[in-house]
């Protein structure tokens, strides 16, 4: 009875990955896409509070929206997990819903 | 006639894939250069993300505008102000940004940085200083 939630806004321009995190259930998964992918960025403001979240949910990232942002494997946070968008689609097919926070 | 050159501020603060606004400053700079005025670049907030290293948008179908930066020199755009304290905030570091320049043809055309990183105080002088702000 799991949750995948979609996050598309950078956390640094509105509150939507920080309200999607205070609402996850534990065994959801957080997919960031678009600007949603600055979160997994390492050294953050919010770096603490992702690292908190990895315990107890999949914090995921899409990888052509990391790469089209100069986000480079050294500078993700440990813990966040990639996939492309073949992944993206089995995430939305093993889970029981999609929410999406915009 | 010098009396008609005036300060024009562009300030960048939106991410460089999200929205279409990090590409629409880019084409008004690049548009305005034409205008032999005094222009300036401010990049504060998430706009800092637009001068990042690597970006590589190959698989997600847009262009990849980040080069363009590069050729801002030729048009005599030579003032990026980059705020510090937004960077902090986002884990970046100047490493993190491309390498900007520009030829200083009166200093026998040494490549001179364009980025200037400042303060957010200094940041406020910067705009304070303009004639008109274009915000993006």
């Amino acid at each position: 009875m799991a949750t995948l939630h979609t996050v598309n806004k950078s956390p640094f321009a509105n509150q939507s990955l920080l309200s999607c995190l205070a609402h996850a259930k534990d065994g959801d998964t957080v997919l960031m896409i678009e600007d949603g992918v600055y979160g997994a960025g390492k050294g953050t403001g919010l770096a603490e509070a992702m690292t908190a979240m990895a315990s107890r949910v999949a914090l995921v990232a899409l990888q052509p929206d990391l790469n089209a942002r100069g986000l480079v494997a050294d500078r993700i946070l440990d813990g966040v997990k990639t996939v492309d968008y073949a992944g993206f689609v089995e995430l939305a097919a093993s889970h029981d819903r999609t929410q999406a926070w915009l | 006639m010098e009396d008609d050159v005036k300060k024009f501020l562009y300030v960048n603060r939106k991410a460089p894939y999200g929205t279409i606004y990090a590409l629409e400053s880019l084409e008004v700079v690049l548009i305005g250069a034409a205008f032999d005025q005094d222009v300036s670049l401010a990049f504060l907030d998430d706009g800092v993300f637009q001068l990042t290293k690597s970006q590589d948008t190959a698989d997600i179908g847009v262009k990849n505008f980040s080069p363009t930066f590069r050729a801002l020199g030729d048009y005599e755009v030579t003032k990026l102000y980059v705020e510090k304290e937004s960077l902090e905030e986002r884990g970046l570091t100047a490493d993190d940004l491309q390498e900007i320049v520009w030829e200083d043809e009166d200093d026998d055309y040494e490549e001179k940085p364009s980025i200037r990183i400042v303060s957010r105080a200094e940041m406020a002088d910067v705009m304070a200083d303009q004639d008109v702000i274009l915000s993006f």
